[in-house]
Parts: C-alpha cells; sequence; structure tokens
C-alpha cells in the first residue's frame, strides 16, 4: 500500500505539493513511483523558470516508461533538487522527502483546486 | 561457438600494422589531399586495423549468437516474420539493379517498370487506386499516409481538421506518427469485446476531425466487424479513414481494404511480402489511396508515359512534397516483387487462411494454461493475458511467474518470445502470431513447450523467474543500461 | 501444396477439428459478405524459381549500367567481398529487431560497433542504431532542433543542401509546423554565413542545417559559426557524406552540436537509391532529444559484458503521441555493412579511398576544363571528389548521348542551367576518365 502523508496537496496526475510560507515543494507521490518502477532520470526545469499549474514542467523516466510532470501550482521556480541528477533513484527511497523543485507561488489560491491526503487516496485505490 | 572471438567487440581485436583492404595503385600523380586548404580532419580516428580473416571471423562468431527465422520458430505477435525466401536475396543482389539512382529513366527502365510492377500489385490486393514505394517503413508509411490526408484536407481549403482519432489498442507508431504529421491526437475506446467503442467515437466526430487510424484486424487479432458502420461516420463527418497495413496479412485475397473503406494506408513488405527484417531494418512501407487521392502521393512518383511508351519518374506540383532522397529502399521492393510473383494469385489469398488457422490453432490448444480474455475465432494472431490462475497467473506478487519470465524461459528452448506487454489493454500480454510459413509440427512442438512452462511455473517458479538459463548470455541489468550509459566502445 | 507453406492436407482437416470449425473459409465468418473479395485477386498466376528468375534477371539486364561519374548524394564506392558475404548470413538478416537481448547479441553487438564507429568519424559523443537516409536523417535533426529549444519554432538551413534533402526537410517542416529558412546561397557557391548570422541574433533560431561537402561539391568553411550559433542558444546541425568523415574536418572539431548525413558511401551498393542509411549523432547532453533506437553497453546477471537496447522511454512505443519521432524499424541491418566495411578499411583505407577519389576528381576536372567545352562556375573553391561546370551546349543532349555510350555524365545541377555536377571516387580509372572526355 502507497504511503500518503496528511497535509500536503495532492494532483490527480500524482503530484503532490509541500506548503512552507510562499513556497511550494512539489514532487510526484509514493504510488507514483511504485507504478512507475525503477526511477533513471528525472527531467527538471531550470531555475527561475515560470510554471503554471497544470502545465507540464518535466518528466520522470524509468526502464521502460516516461511520465511528463505537470505543475500543481503557478510560480517561479527557485530552486531545483540537484541530488536527483546523480541519484534519481532518491525517488523510489522516499518520494516525499525527495521532492522535484521548490516553487514561489504566485497564487496560493490555486492549492484549493487541489487534493487532500484523504481524497487523493481515494483515486489511488 | 568460437569463445576466443565471443563477446569482443572488432576495437579489441585491432592490432597496429594491420590492415584488411587492398586498393590498386593511385593513378594520377600530383593531386593530394594537402592541397586541401580548409577543414581537414585533425583528430586520428578509433577504426580497427585488422585482418580479413579477423573480420570474417568475428562476424561470423558473432552471428552464432543471434536468433532469426532460419534459426527457429519467431511467434511475434504484429510482426510476422515469415519465411525469408533465398532466391529473392539473389534478385535483389543483381548487378543490374546496382545502378545510381540519377541514372537517366531511359537506362533504369527495368528499375522502373519493377517498381510500377509492385505498385499497381499491391493496389489490386488492397483495392485502391494507386500506390508510392517510397516510404522506407511502416512508421515512415504512416507519416506519409497522415501527410496524404493533411493534403487533401489542404488542398480543399479545410484547414480546420487537426485532429486524428486513434484506437486505445493501436500501434504506438500511430499516435507518433500523427504527433509527428502535425495532427492532435484523440482517443477512442475498445469495448469488452476488444474492437473499436461506436458509442465512444461518435460524440469525437466533428468538424475538427481529419481521419480515423485502424488496423484491421486490431492488434487483439480481432476484425473489427464494424468498419462499415465506422467508415460511414468517419466520411459524413469529412474525416478520411487510414489503415494501419501491419496486419494485412490474414486478409490477402479475403477482404481489401478499399472494399472495407479505407482511403488511405500502408502496407510493411517485411511484414506481409516477406522481406528480411533485418534485425530492426530495412523494411518498406508502401503507401495507396483511392481513386481521386493520387496526385497528393509523394515525389518523385514512377509513372508509365503511354505517348512515349516509357516508364518515368515524375514531380507532381499537387503532391504533399518529398519523403525520401530517391525511390525508397528498392532492394526491398524487388525482394517483394519475386514473392509476390512467386505466389501469384492461387496462394497470395492461402497465406493469408493458413496464418489464421495457425494462429487459432495455436489458441485453442493453449488456453487450459494461459488465460485467453476474449473467446473468439481470432485472424493472424491473439492475446493470452499471462498464466491461468492455477499456474500462477492473476498473482501481482514477486514468487509467482510474469509474462516476462514465460518469454525468457521460451528462449531456453530455444523459441523466440512472443510479443509481451503489448496491447496495452491487459497487465500480462502475451501476444502470439505464428504466420503460415509454420508447420503443425512446430507449433506442435511449441505448444508443448508452453504447456511445459505453464507446468514450472507451478512446481518451479524460481527456476523459471531466472530463466534463460541456456542462452549465450541471461538476463541483463536494464536499469544499469540507463543509469551509467555507455554507447561506444570509448565509453566502456 | 506450396513450396512456403508446409500444411498437409491431414494437417489442415486436424487443425480444423481442434478449432472446431469445417473448412478454412469459416475462420473469416464473423466478416460481413459485403466485404469479402469473392473473386480470384487479378495478380499474375504463380511461378516457379526459374520463371521468376527469368523475369526479373530480364529486367535487371533492361537497366543499363553506365559508368558512374554522378554524386548527388549516393557514391560509387568499392565494397570489399567480405561485406556482402557477411551480410548474407541470415542468422542477422532474418532476425527481428533485438528486443530480446540474450538472443540477440549478434546484432546489437554490430549495432555497438557501427555507434562506435560513427560517432568516432563524426567527432560526437554518440550514435543512434541508424535513420532511413541522409535526407530524413536531416529531417529528423530539425525535429530535434526544435525539440530541445523549448520556445523555438524556426529552422534555418542552407541553400547549398542537395535539394532531394530540402525537399524532405520542407515537407517534414511544413506538417510539423516549423518555420524553415533556407538561406541562399553567396556567388560563390557557399553559405552566405553572414546571413545566417543575422537571422542567428533575432535570438529566436533553434537550428541551422548546414552541408559538407555542399551540393556544388564544394568544401566550405564553418569556423566561427557554431561559437555564434552557441552565443544565441542556437543548435548547429553538420551533414556531412560519411566517407569524407574520414578525411574532413569533423562535426565536432567544427562544435556542432549534431551530425547527420547519408553513411551509403561506407560501403553500401548503390542500388538505385535504397537501401542506405541515414546516421544521426549528439553530444551527451542532447541525448534525451535524439530519435531512434539506441544500443547501449552493461552486464548480464553473472555479471558479463553485454548489448542491450537501451534509453527506450525516449521512444514512439513508449511515449506515443508525446514523442518528437515516429522512427521505430529503420536500417538495422546497413550498419552491418557500414561496420564490417569501416573494419576492413580501417583509417588507412578510408584515408587513401579518400585520397584516390580526390585525385580521380581533380583530373577529371582539368580534363574537362581542357576540352574548352566547360567552365568553371566557382573558381578556385576547393573540393573533394565533387564538383560543378558550366557546359557550353544543352546538358540534356550530352547526358542523354554519353549514357547511350555507357557513361553517367554526372547530375545536371538542379536550378542551374548549364551545369553539370560531376564526381569521381576511386573505382574510376584513368582510362574511363580519358573515354569520357574524348566523347565530349
Amino acid at each position: 500500500m502507497a504511503k500518503i502523508i496528511e497535509g500536503l496537496y495532492y494532483s490527480e496526475s500524482h503530484e503532490y505539493v509541500r506548503v512552507e510560507g510562499e513556497f511550494g515543494y512539489v514532487g510526484i507521490t509514493d504510488y507514483a513511483q511504485s507504478q512507475l518502477g525503477n526511477v533513471v532520470y528525472v527531467d527538471m526545469p531550470e531555475e527561475e523558470d515560470e510554471v503554471t499549474a497544470g502545465e507540464e514542467f518535466g518528466a520522470v523516466e524509468s526502464v521502460k516508461a516516461a511520465s511528463d510532470l505537470f505543475s500543481p501550482v503557478s510560480g517561479e521556480v527557485v530552486e531545483v533538487n540537484s541530488a536527483l541528477e546523480d541519484e534519481p533513484e532518491l525517488i523510489n527511497q522516499d518520494a516525499f522527502a525527495n521532492w522535484i523543485m521548490k516553487v514561489r507561488m504566485s497564487d496560493p489560491s490555486e492549492l484549493e483546486n487541489l487534493l487532500d491526503a484523504a481524497a487523493y487516496a481515494k483515486i489511488c485505490e | 561457438m568460437n569463445n576466443v572471438y565471443y563477446g569482443k567487440l572488432i576495437f579489441e581485436l585491432s592490432k597496429p600494422g594491420r590492415r584488411g583492404y587492398s586498393l590498386p595503385k593511385n593513378e594520377f600523380d600530383g593531386y593530394s589531399l594537402e592541397q586541401l586548404p580548409v577543414a581537414r580532419r585533425e583528430n586520428k580516428t578509433l577504426l580497427p586495423e585488422v585482418d580479413e580473416l579477423t573480420v570474417a571471423r568475428h562476424y561470423t562468431n558473432m552471428s552464432n549468437n543471434n536468433f532469426g527465422v532460419d534459426t527457429g520458430f519467431y511467434p511475434l505477435g504484429s510482426c510476422t516474420m515469415k519465411y525469408n525466401p533465398k532466391v529473392n536475396e539473389e534478385l535483389a543482389a543483381l548487378q543490374g539493379f546496382n545502378i545510381h539512382p540519377s541514372t537517366p529513366d531511359c537506362a533504369a527502365q527495368g528499375a522502373l517498370k519493377l517498381y510500377d510492377e509492385v505498385q499497381r500489385t499491391l493496389a489490386e490486393i488492397s483495392g485502391l487506386s494507386r500506390f508510392t514505394l517510397n516510404p522506407y517503413a511502416g512508421a515512415h508509411g504512416e507519416l506519409t499516409g497522415l501527410m496524404v490526408i493533411g493534403t487533401y484536407h489542404r488542398q480543399r481549403g479545410d484547414v480546420n481538421r487537426t485532429k486524428i482519432i486513434v484506437p486505445d489498442s493501436a500501434h504506438g507508431t500511430n499516435p507518433a506518427s500523427a504527433a509527428v504529421a502535425g495532427f492532435q491526437i484523440v482517443q477512442v475506446k475498445s469495448t469488452a469485446q476488444g474492437t473499436v467503442d461506436v458509442e465512444d467515437l461518435k460524440p469525437l466526430l466533428g468538424p475538427d476531425i481529419a481521419g480515423m487510424m485502424m488496423t484491421n484486424p486490431n492488434t487483439l487479432g480481432l476484425f473489427e466487424t464494424q468498419i462499415p458502420e465506422i467508415a460511414r461516420l468517419v466520411h459524413e463527418c469529412g474525416g478520411l479513414m487510414y489503415y494501419d497495413g501491419a496486419n494485412l496479412n490474414p486478409m490477402l485475397g479475403v477482404c481489401r481494404p478499399g472494399d472495407m473503406g479505407f482511403d488511405v494506408m500502408h502496407i510493411n513488405l517485411h511484414k506481409t511480402f516477406s522481406t528480411p527484417h533485418g534485425g530492426g531494418g530495412p523494411g518498406s512501407g508502401p503507401v495507396g489511396v483511392r481513386a481521386g487521392l493520387e496526385h497528393c502521393l509523394p515525389n518523385p512518383q514512377v509513372v508509365y508515359n503511354e505517348e512515349k511508351g516509357r516508364y518515368e519518374q515524375h514531380f507532381d506540383e499537387e503532391s504533399l512534397g518529398s519523403v525520401s532522397g530517391f525511390l525508397g529502399n528498392f532492394g526491398v521492393i524487388i525482394r517483394a516483387y519475386a514473392y509476390l510473383l512467386t505466389l501469384g494469385r492461387e496462394n497470395v489469398p492461402m497465406a493469408g487462411r493458413l496464418s489464421v488457422l495457425n494462429a487459432n490453432y495455436i489458441k485453442e490448444r493453449l488456453r487450459s494454461h494461459y488465460k485467453l480474455p476474449i473467446d473468439v475465432v481470432c485472424k493472424h494472431e491473439f492475446v493470452f493475458d499471462g498464466l491461468r490462475e492455477e499456474y500462477g497467473g492473476d498473482h501481482h506478487d514477486a514468487e509467482h511467474v510474469t509474462t516476462l519470465d514465460v518469454a525468457k524461459r521460451l528462449l531456453d528452448y530455444g523459441y523466440h518470445a512472443p510479443t509481451i506487454y503489448f496491447p496495452l489493454l491487459f497487465h500480462e500480454a502475451l501476444m502470439i502470431e505464428p504466420t503460415e510459413t509454420e508447420s503443425k509440427d512446430t507449433l506442435d512442438a511449441f505448444i508443448d513447450v508452453m504447456i511445459r512452462i505453464a507446468e514450472e511455473a507451478k512446481s518451479d517458479p524460481k527456476m523459471v523467474k531466472s530463466a534463460p538459463h541456456n542462452t549465450p548470455i541471461r538476463r541483463l541489468d536494464d536499469v544499469k543500461a540507463v543509469k551509467e550509459p555507455k554507447f561506444t566502445f570509448k565509453a566502456l | 501444396m506450396f513450396k512456403y507453406f508446409p500444411h498437409t492436407p491431414d494437417d489442415v482437416q486436424k487443425m480444423l477439428d481442434v478449432i472446431g470449425v469445417s473448412n478454412l473459409d469459416d475462420l473469416y465468418a464473423e466478416v460481413p459478405e459485403e466485404l469479402k473479395l469473392h473473386r480470384e485477386l487479378d495478380i499474375p498466376s504463380a511461378k516457379s524459381e526459374m520463371e521468376v528468375r527469368r523475369i526479373i534477371e530480364g529486367l535487371a539486364a533492361e537497366n543499363k549500367r553506365l559508368v558512374c561519374f554522378a554524386g548527388a548524394g549516393c557514391y560509387d564506392h568499392y565494397t570489399p567481398s567480405l561485406v556482402p558475404f557477411i551480410a548474407a548470413r541470415s542468422e542477422f538478416s532474418t532476425s527481428y529487431t533485438p528486443y530480446q537481448a540474450e538472443i540477440s547479441q549478434g546484432t546489437l553487438q554490430y549495432i555497438f560497433e557501427y555507434q562506435t564507429m560513427m560517432a568516432d568519424l563524426t567527432g560526437m559523443d554518440i550514435s543512434n542504431a541508424s535513420m532511413y537516409d541522409g535526407s530524413t536523417a536531416t529531417a529528423e535533426a530539425m525535429l530535434m532542433c526544435v525539440a530541445s529549444a523549448k520556445k523555438r519554432n524556426k529552422v534555418v538551413i542552407s541553400a547549398t543542401f542537395q535539394p532531394n534533402v530540402i525537399r524532405v526537410v520542407s515537407t517534414y517542416a511544413k506538417f510539423h509546423g516549423v518555420e524553415l529558412v533556407v538561406v541562399p546561397a553567396t556567388a560563390q557557391g557557399t553559405t552566405d554565413l553572414d546571413a545566417v548570422r543575422r537571422m542567428v541574433e533575432a535570438d529566436d533560431v533553434a537550428g541551422v542545417i548546414v552541408a559538407q561537402p555542399n551540393r556544388y561539391g564544394i568544401v566550405e568553411d564553418f569556423d566561427g559559426l557554431a561559437a555564434h550559433c552557441h552565443a544565441h542558444k542556437t543548435l548547429l546541425a553538420i551533414n556531412t557524406v560519411a566517407s569524407a568523415l574520414g578525411v574532413l574536418k569533423t562535426p565536432g572539431e567544427w562544435d556542432a552540436d549534431i551530425a547527420c548525413g547519408d553513411a551509403q558511401s561506407l560501403g553500401i551498393p548503390m542500388g538505385y537509391g535504397g537501401p542506405y542509411i541515414g546516421y544521426l549523432c549528439t553530444k551527451e547532453a542532447l541525448i534525451r532529444k535524439m530519435p531512434g533506437r539506441l544500443v547501449g553497453a552493461t552486464t548480464d546477471v553473472e555479471g558479463r559484458r553485454a548489448f542491450v537496447l537501451t534509453m527506450q522511454a525516449r521512444e514512439q512505443h513508449i511515449r506515443r503521441e508525446k514523442a518528437t519521432s515516429n522512427i521505430c524499424t529503420a536500417q538495422g541491418f546497413m550498419c552491418l555493412y557500414v561496420a564490417a566495411y569501416l573494419s576492413i578499411m580501417g583509417e588507412e583505407g578510408l584515408r587513401e579511398v579518400n585520397e584516390q577519389s580526390h585525385a580521380a576528381a581533380r583530373y577529371l576536372h582539368e580534363s574537362l576544363l581542357a576540352t574548352g567545352k566547360f567552365s568553371e562556375v566557382f573558381p578556385g573553391q576547393p573540393f573533394l571528389n565533387e564538383f560543378t561546370l558550366r557546359y557550353d551546349g544543352c546538358t540534356c543532349e550530352l547526358r542523354k548521348r554519353l549514357a547511350e555510350a555507357g557513361f553517367l555524365a554526372g547530375v545536371c545541377t538542379e536550378g542551374m542551367e548549364g551545369c553539370l555536377t560531376f564526381a569521381a571516387t576511386e573505382t574510376r580509372t584513368r582510362q574511363e576518365i580519358d573515354k569520357l572526355v574524348s566523347l565530349i
């Protein structure tokens, strides 16, 4: 059974946002990593890129699959998790600890469109 | 097998000072490359220095580590791995065809005539008006066919048709080709019976639909019986019907794409018409169109000029453009012509019927051990959804045998694996296509092995899960291949 | 029954019994009757092997094999006997794409060797496992530029490309929605680099594609081009005739990002236009933007080195409508031709082929000018083994007359009335050149 953490915001396309003040840490859920299998590459945005809620910002690749990443929130990318460049498998080890990008959210009200842990758990069933 | 050579790369056999070539003495004095003022190469190459025998042994030993149709049975679904006749190889190598592509038409009449004969024969077999043989492969044919569809709409001034409908069971190339041709993709669902869901299709149709791609029989090996209705609906909304000819083999001489209502199609000569697959090409993907679309086909076109009484390469202003440097994979076209002449009108229709017979025979004999999700008479291929429950299927844990394990275990018994994990409609898909050139004896032996593997899956799943055991190498580390990428000898 | 169908009537009956139908036509019971053909196909009747041979040998004989002085994307180099001999091994030719690596090491290994050789010849990090031909490889290079540049959609291509390559690239661009700009040639027959620079400075060009040697045979100087492109985040792709990579400055040495072209010149027969092989090489940073199959090295469970198709997540069967290329089956088998040819020739052999081709072309060039019926179009421009001259008369009539005499006298230089582009290779003898010239 995939892990789901209370207090995060989730998208139907299996990304999560952890909110800390004006920043959102975006990654893929434990369920998403378990579906993909061994992650071998993460295509990340660049710092200062603008991302838009619902639009692509990168991709996660396993040996036999590639999955586009959709940003749950809009804003400016202030940091990417460079540890994933060399060790993309960190996502398999702990998807929630290993976020992909940190976004300065331009419209925090977008969080209201996302799912809470209970609602997200339902779509993973 | 010579183990001294096995596994070595040609670069590892190199020794400074050896050479494998000979050239005549240069007859022209006083012209040196040193006189080229610019743009000369500075870096040395890594090319090996080897003698001729070393090269001969190296590749001959490598060929021993390879499985081909000539080695054994190749039940690979959607790939139509039939026998590749040898006379075709000899004829394709005739020096009379080894001419420069810019040879004036008057000096290439034999080649142009052959090209035209193949176009005409394919048109009759498909029930369409005209073919081009320029596309290099099936996916290239799809792209060309979609360009025909785009050109047709543009020439009518209808620029809003930006979408192509593709069934969820389609080959991956269909949506990819449509995307490369500049279309958006709309997916249509399959019913529980595995054919296109007409009710799901209806709301998708509208003035933005350029056309629909279909494979018939589809990738489950099922004939799309609703095809007349589907074609009518798509035509009514102004779209064209595209036939993916990957599965044409079972239809030969029975039922033609043109008569089913298709407007554009491609054929894989390397599937249906027996040209060798070559470990991933060269193939050939001729594209045919119904009457009224001929002018859209790519340039150059080969036509017979009645007035002059000869064949010509022709450039049509109205054409979609060009998709190939010259006239496609001509050497492949020669092989297909030899095959068509050999089979003739008597045997072409038998090829399809016997391929269907073979597929259904395997299906009936193995359904006791493998799960058959759709239980109807199939065409040239069918799909199992893994082992039946009593042999370990339906269990999604690490101990039970999966489709991948069955496939790998087959290699131990000297068979190529079926196509696995495609189509995407089933989790444990195992897609089997035997083709008409395999005998009942071959099929019986294969069936026995498949049953034995099912029993092994029950009695000794660990052994099956660690298969293959008897191949030149064993299971590979796919993750390492991506994470520590090494694509050249230099990177090793 | 028939030689390719092993079924005896008894086998067929037994199989029908197992399936539970009474005859072969019953296997098509679900196909609506109105869709069925209900007649024989109107194609020729079955032929014996001897008859087939007679027909096709007859057609081969209707072609006239001309002594070849044409190039324009296809070159009459010598193929050592060993190359077709190795390629005749049906363990190679009758195999499918090597998805089952355990029983496909032969195919995987020669593709790995091919990738190594092409990456090395072009001076790039990696090569894919082939494209269809040089023209489609160039079109894919264009798509790669657009896919790599996030928000740019314009690609600049030099008018000095072979016209048939420009036609294919334009066709792909037209449908894929790429804005393709053809930059004109200078009066000296080379890429107008100043014009290219100005275009690149607009900061909206995804890629620049140039050809070497170009359609007139001229060896171009791309000094400074890559730096200028890179300063404006534009990729540079160079299409080089593969054989010439043995002696000409490589795309890697020019600091290009993509190398593409046709490798027919590396041991593949002219065969009336195909099968040839397109090559596509790039730098490591662009690997995930590169189309086509890739073979990589890894190990098996016992730690032995082995080869496998890898990075498949880029490919059409996984990406489907997100794919930037639809290529799957390309020209895999032709990698074997190239690998075997380059193994035989080595660096020395390849250089000698180029030297002899160059010498023959220079001699032909001088001899043609000496007739007084030809004049230079681009005086003083350096060439390798192909060049363009103006003929004082009707080129069509000349080519026709020489074809009747057994010679392929170059190709008509498209868009330049009265000009012919000639090529020579190591297979042309002094006697053949003298004979050709005497007929003019």
